[in-house]
């Protein structure tokens, strides 16, 4: 549902390589002058800073007050306006500095909409195509819904609520298993292996083996799948 | 959120039907009860009452009741049951009345080893290879009828049994059962699937679930998957080669990149302690009158005690590492079958393992060329059960309850074998004596 969101560009001055980069990665654009939009939902908002800093910002007000769903706003800048961001505003949620490529910005989504959750606010973490609704503890990847014993959605929730955080094995099992499991760190590659298994060879790559340091839930596919 | 919360939670959201208390008797054979969702929060709370009297190996003199309490930790909806209402099975312990482990109970004897080994810093973890074979018919009058005619890794065999083992591959991994490796076998209608390693306690209860999700899709489709270790004569039986490593906290113990064959000390010694008690546990490994067909020569099964790293028929493998990849050195123990009780026989080798670790046994020199070892396996199952009636080690492992009991079953099978007369009898003697 979330991958077929619209990505609001705003306003319609914004860079027309990102835009192609975007739509050839295979995301809807809502290219705009307006933060009124008629879709829908949205995915995540670009504002772009090119038209005045200021303007922008007035600009990220708008998507802020447009809706009640927290929709996730990037804002675009330039090196010499770095300075004059102010972090704690909340108008925005992150920044990259212009030039930039739709690789960084998927990316950057990527972690924006990382546990962004649909209508049904706190209860759903929500990663690509995977949904955890932690008040059910069910699990959803694409729609179907996987079969996971305690231990598996545990892990699974843990690692989609902290979405493209690295963890150490042992990190994992003291934070998943408990101090008192004894099996050794091992123990997270075999669930990680069951895990990988029941997400289907389609999803399974969702969750990253860092080398020699642990795992993550890494980009959805598309993300990797990447531009130029 | 505790286990029986996520149990009882997925249940309702899920729309579960039925639950399948799932449990083994001590021949290996799956037993299950079914319940309904409402009884389910008490028997994961106070466990369920049975009348074991009836279950193999279950009956005792003086009371017949016991505890099945299921282990949350397992609870797995069952994707190929699903026919309208969702089918879920969780594995239980069987405990007695006041809450004591059973001890006929095979999950249970197979922890109390897993423990003794955790005490000395170890875990287990086995990776065993399941072999069986697909029959359009397993009429015991007529005789196993084998799908096809493909050989030993054929890429070709365009038969129903090779999709119907890739859909059952998929199905286990689904399950959460990771699949390293399927392949065609040597003889006709052969299979083969490779499990990834995993905890030792955890692969038993996963031997036992693929076994019977084999048997269901093939049931699905009008066919036979059968564990039976040796269901045609002239081709080789179905083995359950088990590679085994013990791992202390991140290190694979059994590894030593100095030695020679890449073995630590630990590994030496745990294989020394596998090589000594071969025999004696053997009536575990291979316990049906036919497991002893599949273990002649001929057919890389084997039949005599002794290591190597490249003859494929010793009964204990030191498979070649890879460079590099020290981690996963591991010994491959080739006697048991795919019809063997996999708690039981990974408890006994597991048990022979470290007592070789215990007593600081020495190993016996590597096997060379194709040359067998001295020591004979045995060779029928009534002189296994001799051996195994007089292990020290068996009764240590599997308490004498079950010792007891097993050999009372498999000596009264063994005197049912000799009553017959086979039709190798008949053939054979009958125009000339």
């Amino acid at each position: 549902m979330m991958a077929t969101d619209p990505i609001l560009c705003l306003p319609a001055s914004i860079d027309p390589s990102l835009l192609l980069g975007l739509s050839q990665a295979g995301y809807r654009l809502a290219v705009q002058d307006e933060a009124e939009s008629s879709e829908d939902r949205i995915l995540v908002a670009l504002i772009s800073a090119r038209g005045g800093l200021e303007a922008a910002k007035a600009l990220c007000a708008a998507v802020r007050n447009s809706s009640d769903d927290q929709i996730p706003v990037l804002l675009l800048v330039s090196q010499s306006e770095v300075s004059s961001l102010d972090h704690t505003s909340g108008l925005f949620d992150d920044f990259a500095i212009l030039p930039s490529s739709a690789a960084e910005l998927l990316v950057r989504f990527a972690r924006l909409t990382a546990g962004r959750t649909g209508s049904d606010t706190d209860t759903v973490v929500a990663f690509g195509p995977l949904k955890i609704n932690t008040e059910t503890y069910q699990a959803m990847i694409d729609g179907r819904v996987l079969d996971l014993t305690y231990m598996e959605y545990e892990l699974l929730s843990f690692l989609a609520t902290n979405a493209t955080k690295v963890f150490t094995r042992e990190a994992l099992l003291s934070r998943v298993w408990g101090y008192e499991y004894y099996g050794g760190a091992r123990t997270v590659d075999v669930h990680i292996r069951r895990l990988r298994a029941k997400l289907g060879e389609e999803h399974a790559s969702l969750i990253e083996t860092i080398r020699s340091v642990g795992y993550r839930l890494g980009q959805p596919s598309w993300a990797n799948t990447s531009i130029n | 959120m505790t286990k029986n919360d996520y149990v009882l939670r997925t249940v309702e959201e899920r729309g579960i039907g039925f639950i399948q208390l799932w449990f083994t008797d001590v021949l290996g054979t799956p037993k299950a009860f079914h319940i309904t969702p409402q009884e389910l929060e008490n028997a994961l709370e106070e466990g369920m009452t049975f009348d074991g009297s009836a279950i193999d190996g279950f009956s005792r003199v003086q009371e017949a009741d016991v505890l099945a309490r299921p282990d949350p930790s397992t609870f797995q909806v069952l994707p190929y049951e699903g026919t309208g209402s969702e089918i879920a099975r969780v594995v239980c312990d069987i405990s007695n009345l006041d809450g004591s482990p059973f001890e006929g109970c095979p999950r249970h004897t197979l922890r109390r080893v897993a423990e003794r080994a955790r005490a000395q810093g170890y875990t287990f973890y086995v990776a065993p290879e399941i072999e069986y074979f697909y029959f359009s018919s397993a009429d015991p009058a007529t005789g196993p009828v084998p799908l096809d005619r493909g050989g030993y890794f054929d890429l070709s065999v365009g038969d129903a049994a090779s999709g119907l083992r890739r859909r059952s591959v998929k199905m286990l991994e689904e399950m959460g059962i990771p699949v390293e490796h399927a392949q065609h076998e040597d003889a006709p209608s052969q299979h083969e699937v490779d499990l990834r390693y995993t905890d030792v306690l955890t692969m038993a209860d996963t031997v036992m679930t693929s076994r019977l999700v084999l048997k269901a899709l093939a049931s699905a489709e009008g066919l036979v998957a059968s564990f039976m270790p040796k269901p045609l004569a002239a081709v080789q039986g179905s083995g359950m080669h088990t590679h085994c490593s013990l791992w202390s906290n991140e290190q694979n113990a059994f590894a030593d990149e100095n030695d020679e064959a890449g073995l630590s000390t630990t590994a030496r010694q745990f294989m020394a302690g596998l090589l000594v008690h071969a025999p004696e546990i053997t009536a575990i490994t291979n316990q049906w009158v036919n497991s002893y067909k599949r273990l002649v020569a001929g057919h890389e099964a084997p039949v005599s005690i002794g290591w190597a790293r490249s003859n494929r028929s010793s009964l204990v493998r030191v498979p070649v590492v890879k460079h590099g990849r020290l981690e996963s050195t591991r010994l491959e123990y080739r006697a048991p079958d795919s019809a063997c009780n996999p708690y039981l026989s990974f408890a006994m080798m597991l048990a022979a393992g470290l007592k070789g670790i215990e007593g600081a046994y020495d190993l016996e020199p590597e096997l060379t060329g194709s040359h067998g070892g001295a020591r004979p396996l045995p060779s029928n199952l009534n002189d296994a059960v001799d051996l195994l009636e007089n292990s020290q080690l068996a009764r240590e492992t599997l308490g004498d309850h079950v010792v007891e009991w097993f050999v009372r079953n498999k000596r009264a099978e063994w005197a049912a074998y000799k009553s017959e007369i086979t039709q190798f009898e008949l053939d054979r003697y009958l125009p000339t004596l």
